[in-house]
């Protein structure tokens, strides 16, 4: 009973993290179609503000609020950066879209190291965050806990900024049908711009997360990409719930087969049952309904 | 349709058949042979050496990765080889030469590590070269030393089960770090046992020996987990350590995993005092890493740390200080590369020579009051006498020992003194 509790958490705090990792990539993967390989050097710039915001601010619980905010604006306009700088000129060409920026993302890692250094860095976590909480007969880390709450706040704020913002509004409408709605007098390029920033201040938020749990180092984020990825595919292009629901799932699975199995063997029999169940359904958990001809 | 197609593919051409029978017997007696004829291919010094000893200066190799996800760790061995040098060339050199270092960056792939090392030898006619971390990188150097016939000192501790007369090997082996670990934990009345570690050679080969020092000793093994190198996400090792109540985790996690790992374990509310942690990768600088207040109280073993009390050692983190800052700690393997450098100019000055074989010859014996304490090079397998220290890591980030073997332990690559290491190769 304590083991399966244990467990279960577990999963839950993975999928968290693997929620957070996902949901920026969900709207410019999944909704834009523009495979982001830089996304994980997005997590890194949140992992690395985090570090810079805790210099200046030496109060550790306030620098972590703080850097939620600071690491939203920071990712945020690295991504609308290079959704202006770069892949404006490509979004009819998804796989140079890869090459593009991948290229990004080790320019990226490579800064960091010559800003950084090497060593990784290290966020001093808040005193109200550190040890455990008793639940059902078994510690819970506080740190996972604020994890997935924020994660759940996330989705939460994301969901809501998409059903009655305007730019929400707009978003779902050159999503589904980017000809349509010029037409009718959005402008896709800000929108395209509004979509990146978002996404990207995702990814940087879930880098502020992960400072809780490991040290920052300039690759942190290749570890997440491929995760990320998985999530969203496995969710089905451009939907959050898809990506919600995928992340806990994967999360839980991963949990309970490493718990019976060990860390390697489990990541090589979640693979295999996600080539099976992408061979059963291509298309990912939810599909979207779309008017576009495409 | 399908079934023509089949039986083409099936049935082999006859001539193909006749070539290929007795081609895989022969390439499997070469395979075989290949494995046999190793040993005696450095028994002729085939390459003459191009050493340049007419000069009032020698040139030796420095050869780490400067960097690749390795540098963190290899630039301070390097600095610490070069502070040796600069040491031994004030006080006069070598035999009267100045000694010259040619530095290479082996940049983290055992590839170039091969590449370099032969070029210093083959092309920059180096006496000696100082240098590798990895395994990887030390199997990837050993044959290009072995053909060259020349010297490379490596000063990492590692898995043991290896010697080769062309490398001195100045980190401890086995029976110098793991099995004095493990004595520890039984003398402390530990009779269970959970390991972790990352998942590639040296935790792996490490784990096997543990295996079978625990099961000689009565110490049960609750559990082995291998996390993929690079991992940060420890919550189901965690909860698995938890759950089997072992009285001790036996830690081989290398780099930034470990960051991640105490911090989980000291989250899940698991204490030193309960269970602890012994390491065997932990140094002054990955402690501040993870932060001392997660992993204050836990143990490491090694056979140097900073807080070593010795006038040598007091002189060696005096020296480093004033020459690479304040701030920086030192550690097991940068004791270990500046010792090295010091072994290298006894063995020239005994053989008064620098002529591998004549070094070969004269290294047996040659000491050094190294900042660890003496040690004594043994001339059969080429590794050295090394003090093992357990250490106790305290909030202020350094360590601090709990206990040392007292006196040198002679190396035993092969744990060949050990009965229950009969099984390992």
């Amino acid at each position: 009973m304590e083991v399966a509790v244990g467990q279960l958490f577990t999963g839950l705090s993975l999928g968290s993290i693997l929620l957070l990792a996902a949901l920026g990539l969900s709207l410019t993967f999944g909704q834009m179609g523009v495979i982001n390989m830089a996304h994980g050097e997005f997590i890194m710039a949140g992992c690395y503000t985090t570090f810079v915001v805790q210099q200046v601010v030496h109060a550790t619980g306030v620098a972590l609020i703080v850097s939620l905010f600071a690491g939203f604006l920071v990712g945020g306009l690295l991504g609308a950066a290079l959704e202006m700088g770069l892949i404006r000129w490509m979004y009819d060409r998804p796989l140079d879209t890869l090459l593009v920026t991948f290229g990004v993302g080790l320019i990226l890692q490579q800064l960091a190291r010559n800003i950084f250094g090497a060593p990784a860095k290290n966020v001093v976590v808040p005193e109200w965050l550190s040890g455990g909480l008793t639940l059902a007969g078994t510690v819970v880390p506080k740190t996972r806990l604020f994890i997935l709450v924020l994660a759940v706040v996330a989705v939460a704020v994301l969901a809501v900024a998409l059903k009655t913002t305007p730019l929400g509004r707009r978003i779902r409408a050159v999503v589904q049908n980017r000809d349509l709605a010029e037409t009718s007098g959005i402008s896709s390029r800000t929108t395209d711009i509004g979509t990146f920033f978002i996404g990207s201040g995702l990814a940087a938020v879930a880098g502020v997360a992960l400072t809780l749990i490991g040290s920052t180092s300039p690759t942190i984020g290749q570890s997440y990409l491929v995760d990320a990825f998985l999530v969203v595919v496995i969710g089905g292009l451009g939907q959050i719930r898809g990506t919600v629901l995928a992340a806990f799932a994967l999360g839980l699975l991963n949990s309970f087969i490493e718990y019976s199995t060990t860390a390697s063997v489990a990541k090589v029999i979640v693979f295999v049952l996600i080539v099976v169940f992408l061979q059963v359904r291509p298309q990912g958990l939810f599909t979207v309904r779309t008017r576009s001809l495409a | 349709m399908s079934d023509s197609r089949d039986t083409r593919r099936a049935r082999p051409h006859p001539l193909l058949k006749m070539v290929a029978a007795p081609s895989a017997l022969a390439l499997s007696a070469l395979l075989l042979s290949g494995c046999g004829a190793r040993d005696d291919a450095d028994s002729g010094s085939a390459a003459a050496s191009c050493v340049d000893t007419s000069k009032d200066s020698i040139k030796i190799g420095s050869l780490h990765s400067l960097t690749g996800t390795m540098a963190i760790s290899e630039v301070t061995v390097a600095n610490s080889t070069k502070l040796a040098v600069d040491q031994i060339n004030a006080a006069g050199g070598v035999m009267g030469k100045q000694i010259r270092i040619v530095a290479e960056d082996g940049a983290s792939d055992p590839k170039t590590f091969a590449e370099k090392a032969e070029k210093l030898v083959s092309s920059d006619c180096v006496a000696a070269v100082f240098g590798g971390w990895t395994s990887a990188s030390r199997k990837a150097m050993k044959p290009k030393f072995e053909t060259l016939n020349s010297l490379l000192f490596y000063p990492v501790q590692y898995e043991g089960l290896e010697d080769s007369k062309n490398i001195f090997y100045t980190g401890a082996t086995t029976n110098q770090q793991i099995v004095p670990a493990l004595d520890y934990l039984k003398q402390k009345g530990v009779t269970s046992l959970y390991l972790v570690g990352s998942d590639y050679v040296f935790p792996q080969t490490a784990n096997r020996e543990i295996k079978a020092y625990a099961a000689a000793n009565g110490i049960e093994i609750k559990g082995e987990d291998y996390a993929p190198l690079g991992s940060t996400d420890f919550s189901t090792i965690v909860n698995k350590v938890r759950n089997a109540k072992a009285g001790a985790v036996f830690n081989t996690l290398n780099g930034d995993s470990n960051v991640a790992f105490f911090r989980e374990y000291a989250n899940a509310g698991l204490k030193a005092a309960e269970m602890p942690v012994i390491s065997v990768s932990i140094a002054e600088e990955e402690v501040t890493g993870i932060g001392p207040q997660n992993i204050a109280g836990q143990l490491t073993a090694w056979n140097y740390y900073q807080t070593v009390d010795s006038p040598q050692n007091k002189a060696f983190v005096d020296a480093y200080k004033a020459g690479y800052g304040a701030g920086k700690p030192t550690s097991d393997p940068m004791e270990a590369a500046y010792t090295s450098v010091f072994l290298w100019k006894n063995m020239v000055e005994k053989a008064k020579s620098f002529a591998v074989p004549d070094i070969q010859n004269a290294a047996d014996g040659v000491t050094f009051d190294a900042p660890e304490g003496t040690v004594t090079v043994d001339g059969a397998n080429h590794h050295i006498t090394k003090t093992a220290r357990i250490g106790e890591i305290h909030p202020d980030g350094l360590i601090y020992t709990v206990w040392d073997s007292g006196k040198p332990i002679p190396p035993d690559p092969y744990l060949k003194s050990y009965e229950w290491a009969a099984g390992l190769k």
